[in-house]
């Protein structure tokens, strides 16, 4: 028997057991706790999208192994009908698999214990359809969360909804955001103490960024940190003790910008939530500060491009670190913080793995902010690395965009290194496993003007790609050693999320449609699948009622790299898409749209 | 003599002919306003009285200082954070044969004024009519329908794509699942 589905076990389980896997590396206490756990049946559920609080999207089944996944078979197959990018996870609680899809944000519940997974409810929110406009990267939603019998998720038009996760119906909504001022919303999730978790979208249209806590009971507002403005509407107070000096000081949110531009400031909150439940400190990280012509907003422009560590309780930020203090690039804070307990420098230490748009791989001290390591993973030429003593990135004088002038071959482009698609952690290897880009940019940039609702960016920019030629990456990264392990060549970006097994094996998929699985520790390729439309996904594993490990993932090209195919662009303006247009000429021709969620397992 | 005299006057003649899409109104009569019945998307008007706008619309359509303020427009409405440089982004293309909404230069008006339910927003009130008429005959030269006679041929800025007036005529389709004319 496993455990009520309800029950929080299955997010808070995963974390005990992470932890003692890598002290046990360590050599260090958690022995017994962590045999006991080995005797338990492996937790088979995937509640949230990065399965733990900890982000690390682990799976423990090993069924599904090294020796057997080239016998992987389609098990079963849903089409969404909506032929735009797919980039959410599908969750599977107990015997129900849910999934939201992207715009018009439909939800589904599928009975797992009949062949096929036949819906148990449909729930159309039915947003607003002029949303669209809104949304700078194709209408996507990276997926809902499950907790304690509901289902929550957000709607393009910046509403979060909770549904009864048994009967589909609407348990509340509540509007956060106006999309006529750019908001929109499409990140998923996390509940943390009856909190739900969201933030809003809209760096490309000079909004302000926010991290808001709802009721999970009843969709009351509890509380809302924004990422710019006063220190009052940031929630900094008397407990906020960021490491270094450059972050300390009263209302550097309004100080590190010219007069008012804090209120297009940008610093929007799409990417992933992660909890540590021991220091019950929540972490996420903030966009791109607004405009992405830094010509127009000398100074820090605090608190965007950074991650904030918070209290659940009310939102009251404890510290702060600033990946890009004035973003040169469009480099987004906000890829995800995975929690890790690692071996450095001779004791276990409780740190965050962060692979940044910016190039670098930041191991940092969770319970302080500081940085204990930052290297790069990717070509980097726009920086020459980030001083340990400071904290602060060093940006390259020669790669500066200046208004009016064309900068050349800047590495990263502003996608960066790495967008938004979750890395996944394995405690067996020790090693993060990161599907990423190589790309670089020619960019000018230009006076923009603010109206309200309308893009606020000031760029021309156009990707091409980086050394090798190949569009993206697929790496191990070892983060003790600070090196890649391998490294696998994409042609295209590597733009699905990647789930690691106890099976000793990492998917992700292509933007070709091929859903791949490679060996851990070799990187070796062991089977492929082609899904028929590009994989964007986030790729998920759980067991099913008749005690079978499965392996699913969204087929559907889109997402902003994707966008060239899901929004029928037009290649021959290189800007196409944002800087797209020259770089994924040759994506159409390779890959068509789709929507369609694959189910894989063992005849 | 006189032979020649005739070729100067027919040279020049052909040349005042040509520079139609030189002639521009400097400070147009309505210059803050947008007539607030818009166009019309019909020839035949009861009472007889056509749009006020429809000369203004006809007039920039082929002329060469409309287009080139249309194109710099274009960036200054914000036009480009969601079409691009005409292949598109978080708006659909413009540069191509498809047109979801029409590509007469009444619908295009229409598009830009009234906006659209799928994201389009509407400018109703915010770009005086001259200006629209503008960015309309601009907007119909990135897929060629303005001719390349008028149309720009190179950006002040980064050019990231074939000028305007190189671009050939695309007859215009109707993008799938368009609504009927």
């Amino acid at each position: 028997m496993r455990p009520p589905a309800s029950r929080p076990r299955s997010l808070e389980a995963p974390v005990r057991l992470g932890l003692c896997a890598v002290l046990l590396l360590a050599a260090t206490g958690c022995h017994e706790r962590a045999v006991a756990a080995s005797r338990a049946e492996p937790d088979g559920d995937w509640p949230v999208v990065g399965k733990d609080y900890q982000n690390r999207r682990f799976s423990e089944l090993e069924q599904i192994a090294t020796g057997n996944v080239s016998r992987l078979k389609v098990a079963w197959t849903f089409s969404t009908g909506i032929p735009k990018g797919h980039e959410g996870a599908p969750l599977i609680v107990g015997d129900t698999m849910y999934l939201v899809t992207p715009f018009p944000n439909r939800a589904y519940a599928f009975d797992l214990r009949n062949p096929g997974g036949p819906p148990k409810w449909i729930y159309e929110p039915q947003p607003s359809a002029a949303a669209q406009g809104v949304a700078c990267c194709d209408v996507v939603n990276r997926g809902p969360a499950f907790w304690q019998g509901k289902l929550f998720f957000n709607l393009l038009d910046d509403q979060t909804v909770a549904v009864d996760a048994a009967t589909g119906k609407e348990a509340w909504r509540t509007r956060l955001g106006d999309i006529n001022h750019g908001e929109s919303m499409t990140m998923a999730p996390l509940v943390v103490k009856g909190k739900v978790l969201v933030g809003n979208s809209g760096g490309e249209f000079g909004v302000r960024g926010w991290l808001a806590a709802l009721d999970a009971g009843t969709g009351k507002l509890l509380w809302r940190a924004y990422s710019t403005g006063p220190d009052g509407d940031c929630l900094i107070g008397p407990d906020f003790h960021p490491f270094y000096a450059q972050d300390r000081g009263k209302d550097l949110g309004l100080h590190t910008w010219p007069p008012d531009h804090w209120r297009q400031g940008g610093g929007t909150v799409w990417g992933f939530v992660s909890y540590d439940p021991a220091l019950d400190l929540i972490y996420y990280g903030t966009a791109n500060p607004g405009v992405w012509n830094p010509d127009m907003r000398p100074g820090d422009n605090k608190w965007s491009a950074g991650i904030f560590a918070r209290r659940p309780v009310d939102g009251h930020a404890v510290w702060f670190y600033q990946w890009s203090p004035h973003d040169l690039y469009d480099h987004d804070g906000v890829n995800e913080d995975v929690l890790v307990d690692l071996p450095l420098g001779g004791r276990t230490r409780a740190v965050l793995g962060h692979a940044d748009r910016n190039g670098y791989f930041y191991l940092l001290d969770r319970a302080t902010g500081q940085v204990l390591s930052a290297t790069p993973f990717a070509t980097v030429n726009s920086s020459h690395g980030v001083d340990l003593q400071t904290g602060r990135l060093l940006p390259a004088e020669d790669k500066k965009p200046r208004q009016g002038r064309v900068v050349r071959d800047v590495c990263p482009a502003a996608p960066g290194a790495k967008d938004w698609q979750p890395m996944a952690f394995s405690p067996q290897t020790g090693w993060f496993y990161i599907p990423h880009n190589n790309l670089c940019e020619d960019i000018e940039t230009t006076d923009a003007s603010y109206i309200a609702g309308t893009p606020y960016v000031g760029a021309n920019v156009r990707y091409h790609a980086g050394p090798g030629g190949n569009r993206g990456s697929f790496t191990a990264w070892d983060p003790v050693a600070g090196k890649a392990v391998w490294r696998l060549s994409e042609s295209f970006p590597a733009w699905s999320g990647a789930l690691a097994t106890a099976g000793g094996l990492v998917f992700y998929g292509d933007m070709e449609g091929w859903f791949k699985a490679v060996d851990a520790r070799t990187g070796v390729l062991l089977w492929k699948f082609q899904t028929g439309s590009g994989v964007i996904g986030q790729p998920v594993s759980y067991r099913g009622p008749d005690g079978k490990q499965y392996v699913a993932v969204f087929s559907g090209v889109g997402g902003w790299a994707g966008a060239v195919v899901s929004g029928d662009l037009d290649p021959r303006d290189a800007t196409a898409g944002n800087g797209w247009g020259a770089t994924m000429k040759d994506l159409p021709g390779r890959t068509s749209k789709g929507g369609t969620l694959y189910v894989f397992a063992l005849p | 003599m006189r032979h020649r005299l005739a070729a100067v006057l027919v040279a020049a003649l052909g040349a005042s002919a040509g520079c139609k899409h030189e002639t521009h109104d400097v400070r147009p009569a309505q210059e803050l306003s947008q007539s607030p019945g818009g166009v019309v998307l019909s020839t035949l008007f009861a009472g007889g009285v056509p749009s006020a706008i429809a000369g203004t619309l006809k007039d920039s359509q082929q002329n060469a200082y409309a287009m080139n303020e249309g194109k710099r427009l274009f960036d200054a409405y914000n036009c480009t954070g969601c079409h691009a440089h005409g292949g598109g982004a978080i708006g659909p293309a413009l540069m191509d044969a498809k047109w979801i909404y029409g590509s007469s230069p009444e619908n295009v008006y229409q598009t830009i004024v009234e906006g659209r339910p799928n994201g389009m927003p509407s400018f109703r009130g915010k770009i005086p009519d001259f200006q629209v008429a503008q960015l309309v005959a601009y907007v119909r030269s990135m897929p060629g329908l303005a001719g390349g006679f008028w149309a720009p041929g190179r950006n002040d800025a980064m050019q990231v794509k074939p000028g305007e007036n190189t671009v050939s005529a695309q007859a215009p389709v109707r993008a799938p699942g368009a609504p009927p004319p």
